[in-house]
């Protein structure tokens, strides 16, 4: 584990982003903070109420050059956009790149769940994948985190002294570890020194 | 442990147990979500705690109790009364008038799992005046939920959801005038099923079996790929009357559908479609 600011040696060809509770704050923030012309799509999995509706991706497309749109079941995964898991779904990505939705059961108590994004981002896209956990109130997110190192990809997790609630950053460090670990501000730097 | 390259041997693997299952006993899962069908066999294999897919795909082929197993693992068996509320409350405001100027009417629940939501539907109907002439068919390919359905049993717990979800709908009546409340169950108003066939019916591998007026298949084309939604759409397409209705889950899309032209949009967002007149 490492809390030196590394430089990053790769370029993601996506990134996956767990949040719940606090998670509306950091994400604005994120957005605001991403530099113009970030290309490098971004999936994005905020737990929300089931009967929550579409303010967020009309909030967060506002704020960047980044098109921030609720996921469409079947859409290809494109650059320069950001996919939102619609309330009451489970987010998959597919191998050949594509989103798939589903209803089924709950996972860690949450749907849409950031482990099953994270797992199947991480088996269709391996190494070529950076994961972001920030602030959240339950472990949701630490398996998939496990998975996606596993498989080669990258894991930033937010500092959870930094983090508005930090039960979901403690749970994945504690269960998968992290490649970097850092401040709101460190991940939007982060996210920022990606080509 | 996991790697890239475990991963990719799991692909294959994942590829022949599902052409095994196919071939031996008919069940074609080839056509679904990918991703789905490997955090289910993945799922199975761990509980199990098989070696490998290669090891469950050996039990498959030589123990058919097994199979039973993996078919409800496969299957989506997630579903509620009256879910997603919005979605009864457009069909009471925009396709009840339609069905309304028919003499009979004959509806579909296509993948109908254990049955909530076609009780959902005859209830609304019953309360719209139409359920005594309504023929309705429910089919689902797994025989275990499809008793389910038949039977009507459900916990009582889920009932207070339930209530909330009814009355969120438009509901008219008070909700406990269609179960009798039995200990730790309820159990659906018998004249509530007098006009349902519960009846096997594989989306993926069986044809038209009837004309009717409305079809509801919501959260199943999902779990497809889109070559086998525009093979399932094209038999509801066949299945409908000119005129019919289709009803889709609120994350299904008609529109990048290659039979979209053969429907007129009733409501986009309840994701409600007519087949046109024309042929």
């Amino acid at each position: 584990m490492s809390e030196s600011k590394p430089t990053p040696l790769f370029k993601p060809r996506a990134v996956v982003i767990g949040t719940s509770a606090g998670g509306v704050e950091a994400l604005t923030k994120v957005f605001k903070g991403l530099r113009p012309g970030f290309s490098i799509p971004i999936l994005i999995v905020q737990h929300i109420s089931p009967t929550s509706d579409s303010y967020l991706p009309l909030h967060l497309n506002r704020l960047s050059t980044v098109t921030v749109s609720e996921a469409i079941d079947k859409s290809v995964i494109s650059e320069s956009n950001a996919y939102l898991a619609p309330p009451n779904y489970h987010m998959l990505v597919e191998e050949d790149k594509t989103i798939s939705l589903n209803v089924d059961e709950k996972v860690s108590y949450a749907r849409p769940s950031i482990d099953v994004l994270f797992e199947t981002a991480a088996r269709a896209y391996g190494r070529h994948l950076l994961g972001i956990i920030m602030t959240g109130a339950n472990a949701d997110g630490a398996l998939g985190s496990k998975l996606l190192r596993e498989m080669g990809g990258y894991l930033v997790v937010q500092d959870p002294i930094n983090a508005h609630i930090s039960t979901m950053p403690e749970a994945a460090l504690q269960v998968a570890g992290a490649d970097y670990v850092t401040s709101l501000e460190g991940i939007i730097d982060f996210l920022n020194l990606l080509k | 442990m996991i790697s890239e390259e475990i991963n990719e041997i799991q692909n294959i693997e994942i590829r022949l147990f599902l052409e095994a299952l196919f071939q031996r006993y008919d069940y074609d899962f080839r056509n679904y979500s990918q991703a789905h069908i490997k955090r289910r066999i993945l799922h199975r294999m761990n509980l199990n705690n098989f070696k490998n897919i290669s090891e469950m795909q050996h039990r498959i082929l030589y123990d058919p109790s097994f199979v039973q197993q993996i078919l409800l693992d496969l299957s989506i068996n997630v579903t509620e009364m009256y879910r997603d509320p919005s979605f009864y409350a457009a069909v009471r405001k925009d396709v009840i008038p339609i069905l309304k100027t028919y003499p009979f009417i004959k509806t579909w629940h296509a993948g109908c799992s254990t049955g909530e939501e076609v009780y959902s539907m005859a209830i609304l109907m019953k309360e719209e005046g139409l359920l005594n002439r309504s023929q309705i068919y429910a089919t689902d390919f797994n025989h275990k939920v499809l008793k389910t359905a038949k039977e009507g049993i459900y916990p009582i717990d889920l009932i207070k959801d339930y209530t909330t979800n009814y009355q969120k709908s438009g509901g008219k009546e008070s909700f406990s005038n269609y179960y009798d409340a039995n200990y730790n169950s309820v159990i659906i108003d018998s004249s509530l099923k007098k006009n349902i066939v519960f009846a096997d019916h594989n989306l993926v591998t069986d044809s038209v079996f009837a004309e009717v007026n409305l079809i509801i298949c919501r959260n199943v084309l999902i779990y497809f790929n889109r070559e086998l939604q525009d093979k399932v759409i094209k038999l509801f397409l066949d299945s409908l009357t000119p005129g019919g209705i289709l009803c889709l889950g609120s994350k299904e899309n008609l529109q990048y559908s290659a039979h979209f032209e053969m429907f007129s949009v009733i409501d986009a967002h309840e994701k409600i479609y007519r087949k046109e007149y024309r042929h």
